[in-house]
């Protein structure tokens, strides 16, 4: 009954808005003086500036207030509490698609404008659609995001064997072996960190598996067990698997630690992987120049894979659809937002109509790049998809599977069923 | 208040307190607050351990088989039961040794004092003290900086640690040993990988191929390691490694030794006729010592124990060393003039006499140590933290951590409670007989 209700509603709003369309293209500078709009995001410290910056120029354009309210970790929490008790934000960042979801299923959020679906579909590449919809209905978009696939390198590591970037899997082993002649190990690994390594995984199973099948896996419609899984444990096992390559001690390394073995005083690595936010912990907590000292290399291509890029991102999504709602959506999915954020550094946006000279250097541009090429083979964090309990806990599920992976990588098929088990029981709940 | 007043007082109401018609108006408001954050919670929590996921279906006691039946639950079992066995008891005994050491000396307040401090501090900051006091790296963790001050001073490390030969080497117990043996008159070429260029000894001089003369063998060791060098080859830049010791070995026999020069070249001299292995002894490359992994699976919950006992020794030498000044002097005295030693007084008289105080204390921190939270999550990296579990972590992450299970975390809330409920009822009944 209810869901009717809201389905009429929804219908009645969308085509409300599909009348009023070719006006709200032109009134760009709607009035909505007096009207306020609240916005929750995990946002703190100085990314809640920038993002107020943002909010800031949506006030000057249409006079309405915009209040931020930071929710840090615990934004599901957050968000939960205040959609039980009746009195949600206009407009929310989420970064679990599940919970997008979840809340789409129970009536929560509202399917976006027409104006705005034209916006996403405008100016991204129709993978982030998808990210994005439930049951065949857009509710959001990407509004940021971060790049997974960059392998972190130590320039000074790289000359002393005169290296160069790898290209492939079988150079990035070449390489590291190569490096860890000179006494130094290849890669730092924040095993303690249970995240980190499903990253490791999901970039090595996109590039040999395929899109395909990493859309099923992360359904779970294919099993752990399957063959396509070995050959992605495999290739990692040819990198994890050689002490010599491997910084020791890393399931004890959590990941800004990893990052500091690389480009810390006491080096004892020469590459780390992560997303796009290393650059972030080199220059807090180390003296490199990012871009000089550090430099990235796009993941590598295994076994002759096409370019694909394994992205995570905070998705924009409205809980309510009064006028300066749907107001604020388009204004964030129109690249004037991501413009003024991209400025001022820390950001990476999806929108492919962001000119790449926003972004403040070079390293940011090619990483902002690599994501608008990669088009459709760009996917969603596997791990940030699949259930909590299996892809989100500590010490439990993929994260301690992964890890128990990374203490002995010779272990290949009793770590494939543990996964599948933990799988069965986390996504049949 | 002069007494007379006080005796008007009484005189109003002969026993004051024994109505219970009267009593109810002034328990109301205290019974109501109870009622609203202490009942309501336990009653909703045990019937919600009756519930599934969602609280919508009710599943019997499925909660409860499934925490028996799952591992993670029955690690976190174990480990609640290694704390409780030995951790009360070690910070008691902690309290009662230094409770009685503090007695005898001047500045007793101002020892106890720093011994009370850590409690002062919070249990979560606490954690993340411990967890860099027992890091891996000794350049952050001040144990295994200690463990390895120590070790080198007795056994200083090698000289290229790590290093190891390019390849037909087989590493053995004695060292790396050549995969094929050689005889007088043959060069032997060592190239080593593994170490860093920039690390060899200042007065080591660039490699260049030996010529062994009739009835010697001579070779060369060196770092095989250049910017867009050849594998195997000796480059321009490539320098010989000084100082490594190598051996000739003839039927598992070692039959003559050397070492290398400034340029990395050896020789020996007078080899009889007949076929010898070149070998390297480990001790050139042996890694130097890094400390134990004090976090890894093995030590985690010692380790964690050990840092709550730091925690949590303050507060019982506090409790006993009231005690202790509450035991009549008069006792201890009259040991002491019928001879007793001080050990028997400790043993026969201070011991018994501080009983009950040890009892309390001890209860305190079992029930304390049931309910053990911060420590482990924070002490434990991510990637012990399931072999590190306790009761009362998996409890906060099966309702909150993993999707949010409230029912099968309530199951768990209600073992735990019927866990911590002896305890309780023991505390409770010996404070209503001390005051009867």
């Amino acid at each position: 009954m209810r869901k009717q209700w809201i389905a009429l509603l929804a219908l009645a709003t969308s085509g409300l808005a599909a009348c009023t369309g070719g006006a709200g293209g032109t009134s760009a500078t709607e009035n909505l003086t007096g009207q306020t709009v609240e916005v929750v995001g995990p946002w703190t410290g100085d990314e809640q500036k920038n993002f107020e910056k943002v909010l800031q120029e949506f006030k000057t354009r249409t006079g309405a207030e915009v209040k931020y309210t930071p929710a840090g970790d615990e934004l599901p929490t957050v968000l939960q509490t205040r959609i039980s008790g009746g009195t949600p934000p206009n407009v929310a960042l989420i970064a679990q698609p599940g919970l997008v979801a979840q809340f789409a299923k129970a009536g929560a959020v509202k399917p976006v404008n027409a104006d705005v679906e034209k916006a996403v579909t405008d100016h991204n590449a129709a993978v982030w659609k998808q990210f994005a919809s439930v049951d065949g209905k857009l509710y959001g978009f990407t509004f940021k995001t971060a790049n997974k696939s960059a392998f972190w390198y130590s320039e000074k590591a790289f000359q002393q064997v005169g290296a160069t970037p790898p290209a492939t899997w079988d150079d990035l082993i070449k390489t590291s072996k190569a490096i860890s002649e000179t006494g130094l190990a290849a890669v730092s690994v924040g095993g303690a960190d249970g995240w980190t390594l499903t990253d490791w995984f999901e970039n090595v199973y996109l590039r040999t598996a395929g899109p395909e099948n990493y859309d099923k896996l992360a359904k779970h419609e294919i099993p752990w067990t399957d063959p396509t899984v070995r050959k992605a444990l495999e290739e990692l096992a040819k990198l994890w698997g050689d002490p010599t390559l491997i910084a020791g001690g890393a399931l004890q390394t959590e990941f800004p630690k990893s990052v500091i073995n690389v480009f810390g005083e006491q080096s004892s690595a020469a590459m780390v992987f992560e997303a796009d936010f290393v650059a972030s912990v080199i220059t807090t907590n180390t003296k490199a120049k990012v871009g000089q000292d550090a430099k990235f290399f796009p993941f590598p291509s295994v076994a002759g894979s096409k370019d694909a890029v394994v992205a995570g991102g905070d998705m924009a999504v409205q809980f309510k659809d009064d006028k300066a709602t749907t107001e604020l959506m388009k204004f964030l999915a129109s690249p004037d937002s991501g413009k003024i954020w991209a400025e001022l550094g820390g950001f990476l946006s999806p929108n492919k109509d962001i000119p790449e000279s926003s972004y403040p250097d070079d390293v940011t541009q090619d990483l902002a790049k690599r994501i608008v090429d990669a088009g459709d083979n760009v996917r969603f964090d596997m791990s940030d998809l699949a259930p909590a309990a299996f892809g989100g806990t500590k010490g439990a599920g993929e994260w301690k599977d992964l890890q128990d992976f990374l203490a002995d990588p010779k272990n290949v098929d009793p770590i494939m069923q543990r996964l599948e088990a933990n799988a069965a029981k986390a996504y049949g709940k | 208040m002069t007494p007379k007043k006080w005796g008007l007082s009484t005189s109003v109401d002969a026993a004051p307190g024994r109505s219970p018609r009267q009593a109810i108006p002034f328990l109301l408001p205290a019974l109501l607050v109870l009622a609203a954050l202490v009942l309501y919670p336990l009653v909703f929590s045990l019937i919600r351990s009756f519930f599934d996921a969602t609280g919508d279906e009710f599943v019997g006691v499925r909660n409860y088989v499934d925490t028996f039946t799952d591992p993670r639950t029955l690690t976190a079992f174990r480990n609640n039961v290694i704390w409780v066995v030995v951790a009360p008891a070690a910070v008691t005994g902690l309290g009662l040794i230094f409770a009685v050491l503090t007695e005898r000396i001047r500045w007793a307040t101002a020892f106890r004092l720093v011994l009370f401090m850590p409690m002062a501090i919070s249990l979560f900051a606490s954690g993340i003290i411990f967890r860099l006091v027992y890091e891996e790296a000794p350049n952050q963790g001040v144990v295994n900086a200690v463990l390895v001050g120590v070790h080198d001073m007795f056994s200083p490390s090698s000289q290229y640690p790590g290093a190891r030969p390019r390849e037909g080497y087989t590493a053995t117990e004695a060292g790396f040993a050549a995969n094929k043996p050689v005889r007088a008159g043959d060069t032997v070429m060592l190239p080593l990988i593994g170490f860093n260029p920039q690390q060899v000894p200042a007065q080591a001089l660039p490699a260049s191929t030996p010529q062994a003369g009739d009835g010697e063998l001579r070779g060369l060791v060196w770092l095989d390691v250049s910017a867009g060098g050849d594998a195997g080859k000796v480059d321009v830049i490539e320098r010989g490694l000084p100082g490594i010791a190598v051996e000739a070995v003839r039927d598992g026999q070692v039959v003559a030794r050397t070492t290398t020069g400034d340029d990395g070249r050896f020789t020996f001299p007078d080899l009889a006729v007949g076929e010898v292995t070149v070998r390297l002894p480990r001790s050139n490359f042996e890694l130097p010592f890094r400390g134990q992994t004090w976090l890894g699976p093995g030590l985690i919950t010692p380790v964690i124990i050990s840092s709550w006992i730091w925690i949590m020794t303050g507060f019982a030498i506090t409790f006993i060393a009231a005690g202790l000044s509450a035991i009549p002097r008069d006792a201890l005295e009259a040991a002491r003039v019928d001879g007793a030693t001080e050990w028997q007084v400790f043993r026969r008289v201070t011991i018994p006499l501080l009983s009950p105080v040890l009892l309390v204390v001890f209860v305190t921190l079992v029930i304390n140590v049931l309910k053990i939270f911060e420590l482990v999550f924070v002490i434990a990296p991510g990637s012990v933290q399931s072999e590190a579990n306790v009761l009362a972590l998996q409890m906060w992450q099966v309702s909150f951590g993993t999707g949010g299970d409230q029912g099968a975390g309530s199951a768990l809330a209600v073992i735990l409670f019927l866990l911590v409920a002896p305890a309780m009822l023991f505390n409770i009944r010996r404070f209503r007989r001390e005051r009867s």
